[in-house]
């Protein structure tokens, strides 16, 4: 019993990791410009879909299929920055909402429409056999994710906060007029912002789709999953993000264990209302 | 005088002669009914989302519970399905208050994800509880056991039902744009600090905009039910109910009095053509219009189509957003 337990917390911290991963992007628009970014779930779908393409037209795995996806997610990020977000970020709420929203609509269904309402999944074998540690096995893909998906969240917060480009970001969401004053244009930060937050959700989307199965819609639980981390994590903080994500991770894999994996959704959008009900905030963010 | 009233009173016959002048195409008195009832859960719909400027992204939980409670009413008593509406609005306007006490407190896309996460939770705690059909769903009399039923083959009585609703709904939210309530409401869009500061107790409001917007977006629901005869977790509580009473008021006008009918005027038809042009596979493709129409609308006019008449568009914030951490 305990080494199942030891087991299921284990994967629930590799699972968390990736969470934590594609979260960061999502905290990092919220924090950097005040948006929420409705279609971040479909950006993974669209990464996880990317993965599959890769792998079907070259029989390329994860080396191959995360640094693509990273870049066509980049790209996209970027798109949508310069084409709908810049604009509908000065308007009211209500088309801040509405034009994500739509985005996310756009990207789901053009999915659907191209790939159909199957579900994918790429081969199991893909990275050869589980990892064995006493009476702990962990499946190769899983292990590869989370250890991934650590590592590269902890470099965008090294990113974030000890380089010369994380510093301008960092003055443009907290005045931009004042950043633009010191010859820094807010509209390339900002751009930059959405290159890495996507960025970083293709690495998580590539890493997903390797244990996960793909299909149009996966982005919605996925979106959920993620506005849960951040709301607990606290908008803008990527370490938030990274705590939140493990937890949630863990919370999942164990209600799924005890209580049945029905159950286990219910688990983290009770949760949800929980934390947006006693601490909106969230576990890190600033008050 | 005369000429003031000419129009509206030529548009207010033709809506009344609609399925008449339709009367040898039942496709469109069957149309027709769906736009009213879609303009009903729309315009239920504005009063909290447009009004008050809330963006509720978790409607279909109300839309759900009416739709539900009017077809469990049947399944579990045999009771005529209408006779569970107003059970449905109670249980709605009971989940907008525990909804609304702690999340109307906190800014605009707090409450958006929140109603997001209940309707998503709620969704899923249906699918599992087989007292209302689990993942199958419910279904209502299939064939109708008196007139309380409502259950018609043409869809000229769902017509006038869903007119007079309508017009319900609509004269209720125009008295509410004119009274005190209106006031404050558009007040709490346009800057709640400020309207706090003047005295506005905007928590009050928003809950009271919430609960009622809830209750009649689940006399909504319980129309749908009825005139369909059956729900499922995805057709009562599916994001996408959600996502459509929202984009129907956004394109015609959120915070207008008739935005939300102008909106599913258009986009009610749209989505039917495209269905019956594109068969199976167009569901996909309808939605792929529909995310196009919102991001085209959010891009280019953010106050909706109506507004083009109406007057300016609201001033654009400077480049700077607003102070961003909300609670």
């Amino acid at each position: 019993m305990s080494s199942i337990l030891l087991q299921v917390i284990i994967s629930g911290l590799l699972i968390g990791a990736v969470y934590a991963l594609f979260s960061s992007g999502l905290t990092l628009i919220w924090g950097m410009m005040n948006v929420i970014n409705f279609a971040h779930g479909d950006f993974v779908m669209l990464a996880m879909y990317t993965a599959f393409l890769v792998w079907t037209v070259f029989g390329g795995g994860p080396a191959a299929s995360v640094p693509i996806a990273a870049v066509v997610l980049a790209t996209i990020g970027v798109l949508s920055y310069f084409l709908l977000v810049r604009h509908i970020m000065r308007g009211p709420m209500l088309a801040q909402i509405l034009g994500t929203f739509g985005l996310a609509l756009l990207l789901r269904y053009s999915a659907f429409w191209y790939f159909g309402a199957n579900f994918r999944t790429l081969p199991d074998t893909l990275l050869g056999s589980p990892f064995v540690l006493g009476s702990i096995r962990v499946d190769a893909p899983r292990l590869l994710a989370g250890a991934v998906g650590l590592l590269v969240t902890l470099l965008l917060h090294l990113i974030l906060t000890r380089t010369a480009l994380g510093s301008r970001m960092l003055a443009v969401s907290e005045d931009a007029t004042a950043a633009q004053l010191m010859g820094i244009r807010p509209e390339h930060m900002q751009a930059v912002a959405w290159a890495l937050a996507a960025g970083a959700t293709g690495i998580a989307g590539a890493l997903i789709a390797t244990f996960f199965y793909t299909s149009p819609t996966v982005g919605e639980t996925l979106a959920i999953v993620a506005f849960v981390t951040v709301a607990f994590g606290g908008f803008g903080s990527v370490p938030g993000a990274l705590l939140a994500g493990l937890v949630i991770g863990v919370i999942e894999a164990v209600s799924a264990f005890l209580i049945g994996p029905v159950y286990k959704d219910v688990i983290v959008y009770t949760l949800f209302v929980l934390v947006l009900w006693m601490r909106p905030q969230g576990l890190m963010g600033k008050a | 005088m005369m000429r003031r009233a000419l129009l509206p009173g030529l548009l207010g016959a033709l809506v009344l002669a609609y399925p008449l002048l339709v009367a040898g195409f039942p496709v469109y008195q069957r149309l027709g009914a769906l736009v009213l009832l879609s303009a009903i859960g729309a315009s239920a719909w504005n009063l909290i989302g447009g009004y008050a400027g809330q963006v509720s992204v978790g409607h279909a939980v109300f839309f759900g519970a009416g739709a539900y409670a009017a077809l469990a009413g049947y399944a579990q008593f045999g009771l005529p399905p209408i006779a569970g509406a107003p059970i449905g609005a109670a249980v709605a306007i009971l989940i907008a208050a525990a909804i609304g006490v702690p999340t109307l407190r906190l800014s605009g896309h707090y409450f958006s994800m929140a109603t997001i996460a209940v309707a998503e939770l709620v969704r899923v705690l249906i699918t599992n509880w087989e007292w209302v059909g689990g993942a199958q769903g419910l279904s209502g009399p299939a064939v109708p056991r008196s007139l309380l039923d409502l259950s018609f083959t043409s869809a000229l009585p769902y017509y006038y039902i869903f007119l007079a609703v309508l017009a319900a709904i609509l004269l209720v939210t125009w008295r509410i744009e004119k009274s005190r309530m209106g006031f404050y409401l558009r007040a709490i869009k346009d800057s709640e600090r400020a309207a706090r500061s003047l005295g506005v107790a905007a928590g009050r409001c928003k809950l009271v905009a919430l609960m009622l917007s809830a209750g009649l977006t689940a006399l909504a629901g319980a129309l749908y039910a009825i005139m369909f005869g059956f729900v499922d977790p995805e057709s009562g509580c599916g994001i996408l109910i959600s996502v459509k009473m929202l984009i129907m008021a956004a394109l015609g006008g959120a915070g207008l009095l008739f935005g939300p009918l102008v909106g599913a005027l258009i986009l009610v038809p749209l989505e039917e053509i495209s269905n019956s042009l594109l068969g199976g596979r167009g569901a996909g493709l309808t939605f792929v219009v529909y995310g196009a129409i919102i991001v085209v609308i959010a891009r280019f006019l953010p106050s909706g189509l109506l507004a083009l008449f109406t007057g300016p568009t609201p001033a654009r914030r400077p480049l700077d957003t607003e102070p961003s951490h909300a609670a």
